[in-house]
C-alpha cells in the first residue's frame, strides 16, 4: 500500500490525481453531449502532452517533431485496420510498436545534437515523416485522409463510435498515462531526468550515462504519443496527414506551457484550456488566433512557468507535496 | 633526482591505482598539459599545485574524462581507461569534485547527495529504496558538516556551502580515487581545519588527488606534493623536499 502511494506521489499528489481522474469519470454523466466529445478528445490529446511533457518538462529536451510519433501511431493503427484488417487492441497496439520504434531511431540520431541543434533535427524528422504520408499516397490519400471502417473500431466487442464507450477508453487510457508519468516523475529515473535538465555535465560527473537516459525519456514520451494517436485515430475514425504536421509538433508545446512543465498535471490544463480558449474565441471572433496568441504573451508573463508550474512554486514545499 | 626516487619507492610500497603516460591536451596553439607521466600510489593524499594557468584543472579533466586527451593515455587500477567515456569512468571509481561549483541549485542538498548515491547503489534496472538513499546522503552530508541543512536548496548554501556539497556528492559515490579541485576556496578557517580532518578520514577509504592553493593544507595533508607548471611536471616529492625545491620556489611560492 505504501509502495502505491509512493508510486503516487505521496498521499496529497495521490488524493489530487485519483480525484481528477474519479471526477472526470462522474463529468461524463453530466456533460452535455457536445462538451461529452470535447471532453474525450482533449483526454486523448492530453495523453500526448503527458507524453511531449517526460521529454520537454522533465528532461529538458525540447523537441519541434512529436507530431512524427503522434503520426506514427496515429497511422500504424489506421493503416493496421483498414488494410490488414486488425481490429481493436490489435492495432492499437501495431500503433503503439510502430511509435516506439520510430521514436528510438529518430531520437538515437538526433540526441546526438543538443539544444537548437536538436531542435531543428527533430522538426526535419517529422517533417520527413510528413512527406511520407504523402509519398504513400495510395494508401494514406494525404492530405485528405481516410476514414477508418467502421467494423474495424471495436474493442472486445464494445463498438468506438458509441460515445459513452468512447469517453471510458479516452479516460483509461487517460487514467494510465498519468499515473506513468508520476511514477516516472517520483521514481530514481525522473529524479535522473530532473539532473540531466538541470546541470547535464554534472549528471554526468555523477555516473550518468547522459545519452541513455535521454533516449530512454524520448522513447516513454513518443510512446504516449504514439498511443494517444493510435487512439484518437481509433476513437474518432478518420486519419488524415494534417496529424502529421507541424501544427502537432507545436500544439504539445504550447499546451505544456500553459498548464505548466515538469508538472505531472500541467499538460491536461493545458491541454484543456487551449481547447476550450479556442472553442469560445473562435465563436466570437474570426481573429481567434490573435486571441489565442495574446493569452499566450499574457501567460509568458504572468504565468512564467505555466498554470500549475507557477502555482507550485507559490505554494513552495506544499506545492511540491500536491504538484510533483 | 631525489624526486624520481622517492617517486620508486613509493610504487614499491602500494600498487599504482592511477598512472599516465605522455598525457598531452592542446588547445589551439596552447599546450594546456605538455606529455604528463604522472603515477598515484593506492591509498595516498597527494597535492597537485602549480601557478594560476598551470593545467591542473586540464589535468585532472583528462584523468576523469571530462575532456579527451591529445595524446597520451590513461590507466586506472592497471587498466587503460583513455577510451572510457566520462560516466564509465566514475562507475569504475573516478570521482571529480568540480573547481567551479557546479550542483543541482533547485534540488535540496539531500536530493543531490542522493543523485550521487544512486548510481552507484543502481543494478541493472533496479535502483535502491527512497530510506536507503535518503540514509547514505544524509550520512555523507553529516561527514561534511552539512547535517543541518539537507533540507536546504541547494542553492540557497552560501558559497563555502556549496563547495562542501561538492565534495558530499563526491563521498556519494563511494571513490576510489577522488579528486579535488579547490575544495577549500571560500571556507573559513574552522572550516578549513574541519575539512583536512574530513580528508585524512575520506583518505583511509579512497585515494585522494588534491589541487589546492592554501598551502596551510597542502602541507598538514599531503603525503606528497607534484607541482605542474606550464602544463608540465617542475617537481615531485614530499612535502618538506617541494617547499626547499629553488625551481619551486621560483615559479609558484613566489621565493
Ligand atoms: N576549454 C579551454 N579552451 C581553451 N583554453 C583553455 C581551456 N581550458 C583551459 N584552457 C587554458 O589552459 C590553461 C590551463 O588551464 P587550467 O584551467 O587547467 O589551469 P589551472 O592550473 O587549473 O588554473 P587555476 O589555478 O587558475 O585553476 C590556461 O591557460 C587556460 O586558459
Ligand atoms: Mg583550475
Amino acid at each position: 500500500m505504501s509502495g502505491v502511494l509512493a508510486l503516487l506521489g505521496g498521499p496529497r499528489s495521490a488524493a489530487l490525481h485519483l480525484g481528477l481522474i474519479a471526477v472526470l469519470a462522474v463529468l461524463q454523466f453530466v456533460l452535455a453531449e457536445y462538451h461529452h466529445i470535447a471532453m474525450s478528445r482533449i483526454l486523448v490529446l492530453a495523453c500526448f502532452a503527458i507524453g511531449f511533457n517526460i521529454a520537454f518538462g522533465y528532461t529538458g529536451l525540447l523537441s519541434l517533431g512529436h507530431a512524427l510519433f503522434f503520426g506514427a501511431g496515429m497511422y500504424g493503427a489506421g493503416l493496421a485496420a483498414q488494410f490488414l484488417a486488425v481490429a481493436g487492441p490489435g492495432a492499437f497496439l501495431i500503433g503503439l510498436a510502430a511509435a516506439i520504434a520510430t521514436t528510438l531511431i529518430a531520437g538515437a540520431i538526433a540526441l546526438r545534437t543538443a539544444g537548437v541543434s536538436f531542435m531543428i533535427v527533430t522538426l526535419m524528422f517529422a517533417q520527413a515523416g510528413y512527406l511520407t504520408v504523402y509519398y504513400f499516397g495510395a494508401y494514406t490519400r494525404g492530405d485528405e485522409g481516410f476514414v477508418v471502417d467502421a467494423t474495424m473500431r471495436t474493442l472486445f466487442g464494445l463498438a468506438l463510435n458509441d460515445a459513452t464507450v468512447r469517453y471510458w477508453i479516452a479516460l483509461a487510457l487517460f487514467a494510465v498515462c498519468l499515473v506513468g508519468a508520476l511514477a516516472v516523475a517520483r521514481s530514481g529515473l525522473g529524479r535522473v531526468l530532473v539532473a540531466i535538465r538541470e546541470n547535464e555535465e554534472r549528471a554526468r560527473m555523477l555516473g550518468y550515462d547522459v545519452y541513455r537516459y535521454k533516449l530512454t525519456a524520448l522513447v516513454i514520451s513518443g510512446a504516449m504519443a504514439g498511443a494517444a494517436g493510435a487512439a484518437y485515430g481509433l476513437l474518432f475514425g478518420y486519419v488524415g496527414a494534417s496529424f502529421a504536421s507541424i501544427q502537432y509538433s507545436i500544439l504539445p508545446l504550447l499546451w505544456v506551457l500553459m498548464g505548466g512543465a515538469g508538472v505531472v498535471l500541467g499538460p491536461f490544463l493545458g491541454t484543456l484550456a487551449m481547447f476550450y480558449l479556442i472553442d469560445l474565441t473562435s465563436g466570437v471572433t474570426t481573429a481567434y488566433l490573435l486571441v489565442v496568441g495574446l493569452a499566450l504573451i499574457a501567460l509568458i508573463l504572468f504565468f512564467p512557468k505555466g498554470i500549475l508550474g507557477t502555482l507550485r512554486e507559490k505554494l513552495g514545499a506544499r506545492g511540491a507535496s500536491w504538484l510533483p | 633526482m631525489a624526486a624520481l626516487d622517492a617517486q620508486a619507492t613509493a610504487d614499491a610500497k602500494a600498487p599504482v591505482l592511477l598512472r599516465t603516460q605522455g598525457l598531452t591536451r592542446r588547445f589551439g596553439g596552447l599546450t594546456a598539459v605538455d606529455s604528463v607521466d604522472f603515477a598515484l600510489p593506492e591509498g595516498e593524499i597527494r597535492a597537485l599545485i602549480g601557478p594560476n594557468g598551470a593545467g591542473k584543472t586540464t589535468f585532472v579533466s583528462l584523468l576523469s574524462g571530462r575532456i579527451r586527451p591529445s595524446a597520451g593515455r590513461v590507466e586506472f587500477d592497471g587498466r587503460d581507461v583513455t577510451q572510457l567515456k566520462a560516466h564509465a569512468r566514475v562507475a569504475r571509481g573516478i570521482a571529480y569534485t568540480f573547481q567551479i561549483t557546479s550542483i543541482f541549485k533547485a534540488m535540496s542538498a539531500r536530493e543531490n547527495v542522493m543523485l550521487a548515491a544512486q548510481r552507484r547503489l543502481t543494478q541493472g534496472l533496479l535502483g535502491p529504496s527512497e530510506e536507503r538513499l535518503r540514509a547514505e546522503a544524509d550520512a555523507a552530508l553529516a561527514r561534511v558538516g552539512l547535517g543541518s541543512r539537507a533540507d536546504e536548496p541547494a542553492g540557497a548554501l552560501s558559497y563555502g556551502h556549496q563547495r562542501l556539497l561538492e565534495v558530499a556528492m563526491g563521498l556519494g559515490l563511494a571513490p576510489r580515487l577522488l579528486i579535488l579541485d579547490e575544495p577549500t576556496q571560500g571556507l573559513s578557517d574552522e572550516e578549513i581545519a574541519a575539512f583536512i580532518d574530513l580528508v585524512r578520514d575520506i583518505a583511509r577509504q579512497s585515494t585522494v588527488l588534491l589541487i589546492e592553493h592554501n598551502m596551510q593544507v597542502v602541507m598538514g595533508l599531503a603525503d606528497r606534493i607534484t607541482v605542474l607548471d606550464r602544463g608540465a611536471i617542475l617537481a615531485e616529492g614530499p612535502p618538506d623536499a617541494i617547499r626547499a625545491d629553488e625551481a619551486v620556489q621560483r615559479a609558484y611560492l613566489g621565493g
